[in-house]
């Protein structure tokens, strides 16, 4: 069963559509669910890569 | 033997827990580790390094979100490795069973034990979710890839 906007749908009534994308930030999957051309379902998935870095450093003396 | 000027890499991963106050108006609501939470943003939003705390301005709104967004799972402390202190959250953040139909591409991690203040935006390809669920795993928690780090 698939949880949409008409309420639980059984899978194999419903058109599956699936997609991906990545790139250097994240890499992201997603899966749609369709009722003739309506989209009763979508769900993402984004895994993040880029990692949010700050360097440091210190004065001297001079 | 000699000397090497340096920032201590134990101080770095004292930052992120909190140890040292360098300020005097530093007030900490308790001893224990703060509550994080994780909200989400349009892509119409302005969230950015100049975001100093959770805002509702520009947070979406739909079935199944709630206002302030998700707590963040935070159950490993902040480390060091090499020079770099850093962290990552212990699990990934689930938006379950939701409908956001206005684009979003941001997440912003809050600190809301400590008056909402912000940590980090994280921005990703445009999104909508439909009677779903929108998952954001986290990257491997080390030196090289963990979300926040100070190298």
């Amino acid at each position: 069963m698939i949880t949409t906007t008409k309420g639980n749908m059984d899978e194999a009534l419903l058109e599956k559509r699936e997609g991906q994308f990545e790139d250097d930030n994240e890499s992201t999957a997603w899966v749609e669910y369709w009722d003739g051309d309506e989209m009763v379902h979508r769900s993402v998935h984004v895994h993040l890569k880029k990692p949010m870095i700050s360097t440091s450093e210190i004065g001297g003396f001079s | 033997m000699s000397n090497t000027q340096a920032m201590a890499t134990s101080f770095k991963g004292e930052i992120l827990s909190g140890i040292h106050a360098l300020g005097t108006t530093v007030i900490r609501a308790g001893t224990g580790a703060d509550t994080l939470k994780a909200a989400l943003y349009l892509a119409s939003a302005t969230i950015n390094a100049a975001t100093t705390a959770y805002t509702v301005t520009g947070e979406v709104s739909g079935t199944g979100y709630s206002a302030g967004g998700v707590t963040v799972t935070n159950a490993t402390a902040p480390t060091t490795s090499g020079t770099t202190g850093y962290w990552t959250p212990s699990a990934s953040l689930t938006y379950t069973t939701v409908t956001l139909t206005t684009a979003f591409d941001c997440v912003l991690i809050y600190n809301s034990t400590q008056s909402n203040k912000a940590i980090s935006a994280h921005t990703f390809g445009s999104q909508t979710v439909t009677a779903g669920t929108f998952t954001l795993t986290m990257p491997t928690s080390d030196a090289t890839n963990a979300l926040i780090r100070i190298a």
